[in-house]
């Protein structure tokens, strides 16, 4: 390995299913995924806050858990699945929480919605019935600095309660 | 103007944010997803030391590195750029060294810029400032204001002879002879440490400039477009209708986007030198040693009561503003503000104050919510929460006592603050109503019984909200308090306003559609509003001193006026009818007396842009229009509220946990509910966070110790309350509009209520805690203190 390889330049193969699409590319080996989504791929909804795993602005999917864009190498995402906020925008899985976000005014500069919308998917679509305090406690890994979180709360809130409300009479 | 009770997507609605929609679906544009073409990127190289000597700086190794286009220093990019001098002229006796863009022989803060690298990539341009190698000769520092003001302490700027930035004094009346008549006086010193305003997107910009034309374009994560196209302008030499200035999507303000940055500046002269644009956005590390941070104040405070009625009041406040002044934005501020609106809701005419604003190795203090109007708020209800325990009153019946009755409005208050509209007691009674205040205090007897220590802690506060010409004229600084607004009758009817506002978050854009639609007549659905160009709107000041809505809006209700108006008489001329027989209804112009269509707003501009032809020769046709508000001679329109806040304090681990927040607020008309309600609550959850957990801890010689955010907290969503926000609304009667802002409310009324909140739990413990923030090792001390019979 030479200098320059030190340096950042060494590059690994991936291999990965990028919103619903195959996605085959040559990745830095020091860049994180966001990053790479970001500059990469031009997908600029996931945003970097801290860019040392404290905010949550980056949060993406990784085989449907919520991870930490920047504390992920773009490398380490080869054989998994990723999603951003763009394919679950564009697949209307988010639809729901989304519009809830909306009509209660749950963000203001909006920098920390992509990952307060996908850690929130998260929760409402693991089929769960938390209480509030432990919508707080799942949402407490994002930081928001502009709202007060209780619109944000009242949001997922009410997008669990809708979904238990559609299983207790049986629809799908 | 138009009936707010009447309206559904006008003035007074609740209808959502119409950016969200974008916005949560990953379309924003926050000014780091820009490129543009030939783009570079640029990396500061800042100084370690809090004060340093420059012996030499090496960049050549840099400037070899991959990727690299230049690596710039002092030599290069301080000539190109006026020094900036951060003194208000208003103030005298205001002192402060010249400010350059980088640091050329010597470094008075951790974090100052040194050197800019510009590469093709961020990456490349960090790996490459790693390569720039300074010879340093580390200088004694001072971090501390107190250890700042002591003989023999360092003197950050010798040419200054010591280190006080700036002192002033005022007093009213007779405030020694009221202390000395006193039946009782409290009397404390308060600690406030350092914090940061920690926009969750950091600072940035991309700086274009052109050498073909000689105009600059900055992309500017910034509130005011109209401040830096000035500064560009007069400080580059760039003649200013060349210059462009666009805020995009922002990733919150708070204030701290409105200062003035040498590492901007420092990126727009490095795009001059290039030719090319430079992209430069601060990450999170730096953001922690070159934002503009806020606080730092020790104040000592005392009251004077007598016979239950509070007469005098007393303060002394030592600011560390940091190593320069703020240019423009003047960071003696907090200092100036806490000592003129402490007590301001108290119906005492004895005062005396006093404000140091003092340099330190530290960054500088800047604009940031709230400007030290928390601390006249924590200053005077702390006191006055005292007393009425002292003397055995409620404290609600306290403050019924001694607010200023409504009968001596409007009134100057001893620190010079002109109260007209203000509502105190009709917000204590409300807030009192909505707490269940009886209930809340029976509660927290009953829980003391069993150990467990509540506090309930009531905040008064004024907010001074839309500063006006009769503040920054005189001050020598380029800052418009007016905000303008252009609207236009679009050929299909519907209305495009362009407004001098930005909006980073508040949703003061759909707050001004609101006032559009209702002014013209037309659904919401029918009009769009754009802002933040320097290039294309009416000037004016932009998001700063919750000013928006109260101004911005003002504009816009008289710009929409006059576009009716307009259309009007254009459709008076088309349909022959005379024009005060119409009125535009829903987006038709219609019969007054019958309500029917007389002609559609598609018609009225087909004809008014396409078919003039058909018209008589001398009806002159103005379908887009322009208008400008400022208040000459107001100061600020003065807004109010009270908070209260229910805490719980474990006296085992020292953690304290907000249980109950509530908020009454008075801001004037409410133009939209929904956001108004949580931008309240937003400041709130930042108020907490400042007296809970926020601190930039500092050695003491100036190096900060908890430069991340995993070791700098702030408050997430598991430890925050479910917060209750009312109003009380007392228009601003010398508007139409009369909107009072809204953007520091929230937060200045919960440091209060915090602060008194915790200190009521701590009360039958003997206890106090002055020290902010209220860790838990603070409170334990506090505890550990009382023990030991001190109370403080």
């Amino acid at each position: 390995m030479s200098d320059t390889d030190l340096a950042g330049a060494e590059e690994v193969e991936i291999e990965t299913v990028l919103n619903g699409k195959p996605l085959r590319r040559r990745v830095k080996a020091r860049q994180h995924l966001a990053d790479f989504l970001r500059q990469e791929l031009e997908l600029t909804g996931t945003h970097l806050g801290c860019e040392h795993g404290i905010c949550g602005a980056c949060t993406v999917l990784l085989d449907g858990r919520s991870v930490r864009g920047c504390l992920t190498l773009a490398a380490q995402v080869s054989g998994k699945t990723v999603d951003t906020i763009e394919g679950l925008t564009e697949s209307g899985k988010l639809a729901v929480l989304q519009n809830e976000f909306i009509a209660r005014n749950a963000a203001q500069c909006a920098f920390c919605s992509s990952g307060m919308l996908l850690t929130s998917y998260e929760l409402v679509s693991s089929g769960e019935r938390p209480t509030r305090a432990e919508i707080r406690e799942f949402l407490s890994g994002n930081m928001c600095r502009c709202t007060g979180y209780h619109a944000i709360i009242d949001a997922v809130e009410a997008v669990i309660a809708k979904s238990a409300d559609k299983q207790a009479k049986g629809r799908p | 103007m138009a009936s707010p009770a009447s309206s559904t997507t006008g003035i007074g609605a609740r209808i959502p944010r119409r950016e969200l929609k974008r916005l949560l679906s990953g379309q924003g544009r926050y000014v780091d997803d820009i490129k543009l073409p030939r783009m570079l990127h640029a990396c500061f190289v800042r100084s370690p030391h809090p004060h340093a000597r420059i012996l030499s700086i090496d960049t050549e190794a840099a400037k070899q590195a991959p990727g690299v286009a230049a690596v710039f220093t002092a030599s290069d990019i301080n000539p190109k750029c006026e020094p900036f001098v951060g003194i208000a002229l208003h103030r005298p006796g205001h002192r402060s060294a010249p400010q350059s863009l980088l640091a050329a022989d010597r470094a008075v803060w951790q974090g100052q810029p040194v050197a800019i690298v510009v590469a093709d990539t961020r990456a490349e341009a960090e790996d490459a400032a790693e390569l720039v190698s300074i010879d340093w000769e580390p200088l004694p520092a001072v971090a501390d204001q107190i250890q700042a003001l002591a003989p023999g302490a360092p003197v950050i700027h010798p040419e200054l002879g010591d280190n006080v930035a700036y002192d002033f004094s005022l007093e009213k009346g007779e405030p020694a002879k009221a202390f000395a008549e006193a039946d009782l006086v409290i009397d404390e010193e308060l600690r406030f440490e350092r914090q940061m305003a920690m926009t969750l997107e950091a600072r940035g910009l991309v700086a274009d400039y052109n050498p073909g034309d000689g105009s600059l374009t900055v992309i500017h994560s910034h509130q005011s477009p109209f401040q830096m196209q000035e500064v560009f302008s007069h400080q580059l030499h760039i003649p200013e209708h060349k210059v462009r200035v666009m805020s995009p999507d922002i990733g919150g303000g708070f204030g701290m986007k409105l200062n003035i940055y040498v590492d901007e500046i420092a990126t727009v002269v490095a795009s001059l030198l290039l030719g090319r644009p430079v992209k430069f956005c601060v990450d999170r590390l730096e953001s922690f040693v070159s934002d503009a941070q806020a606080r730092d104040h020790h104040i000592r405070c005392r009251i004077a009561v007598k016979d239950g009625q509070v007469t005098a009041m007393e303060l002394d406040d030592i600011g560390a503003v940091g190593a320069y002044g703020m240019p423009m934005r003047f960071n003696v501020a907090e200092g100036m503000m806490a000592i003129t609106i402490a007590g301001a809701p108290y119906a005492f005419e004895n005062y005396k104050a006093r404000t140091r604003s003092i340099y330190v190795n530290k960054n500088l203090i800047g604009m940031y919510r709230g400007v030290g109007m928390p601390f006249a708020c924590i200053t005077a209800e702390l006191l006055t929460d005292w007393a009425a325990s002292k003397l055995g009153i409620d404290t609600i019946e306290f403050k019924r006592r001694n607010y200023r009755p409504k009968a001596s409005l409007p009134c100057v208050t001893p620190g010079g603050q002109r109260l007209e509209t203000v509502s105190f007691h009709e917000c204590l009674d409300k807030l009192a109503h909505v707490i269940g205040y009886d209930r809340l205090r029976k509660e927290q007897q009953e829980l003391r019984g069993r150990g467990i220590y509540r506090g309930l802690g009531i905040a008064t506060f004024c907010e001074q909200t839309a500063y006006g010409p009769p503040y920054y004229g005189p001050s020598g600084a380029s800052i418009s308090t007016q905000d303008g607004c252009n609207v236009r009758l679009e050929p299909s009817g519907s209305v495009r306003c362009i407004t001098s506002l930005t909006d980073q978050g508040q949703g003061t854009l759909t707050s001004i559609a609101q006032i559009i639609a209702d002014s013209v007549g037309v659904a919401i659905d029918q009009v769009t509003v754009a802002g933040g160009d320097s290039a294309i709107s009416p000037y004016g000041g932009g998001a700063w001193a919750s000013r928006g809505t109260a101004i911005g809006g003002e504009a816009a209700l008289r710009a929409g006026t006059m576009l009716k108006k307009n259309i009007l008489s254009l459709a008076g001329a088309i349909t022959q009818t005379p024009a005060d027989a119409l009125n535009i209804v829903d987006g038709h112009v219609v019969n007054r007396k019958t309500g029917q269509t007389v002609i559609s707003l598609a018609d009225v501009g087909r004809i008014g842009y396409f078919r003039q032809d058909t018209l008589p020769r001398d009806v002159d046709v103005q379908l887009s229009v322009s208008a400008s508000f400022v208040a000459n001679d107001k100061m600020y329109y003065m807004a109010n509220g009270v908070q209260a806040s229910y805490v719980e304090v474990d006296c085992d681990t020292g953690f304290i946990k907000v249980i109950g927040q509530w908020a009454v607020d008075d801001c004037g008309r409410v133009i939209n509910p929904l956001l108004v309600n949580e931008q309240v609550r937003g400041g709130i959850v930042q108020g907490i966070g400042a007296v809970l957990y926020e601190e930039c801890v500092f050695s003491d010689d100036g190096n900060l110790l908890n430069g991340t955010m995993a070791d700098y907290l702030v408050p997430m969503a598991d430890a925050m309350p479910d917060i209750v926000v009312e109003h009380v609304e007392t228009p601003e009667r010398s508007t139409q509009l009369g909107a009072k802002g809204i953007g520091e409310a929230g937060l200045i009324g919960a440091m209060g209520s915090v602060w008194v909140a915790v200190n009521d739990a701590l009360k039958p413990l003997g206890a106090k805690i002055l020290h902010q923030p209220f860790t838990p090792e603070r409170v334990l001390d506090a505890l550990a203190r009382a023990r030991q019979g001190q109370s403080s």
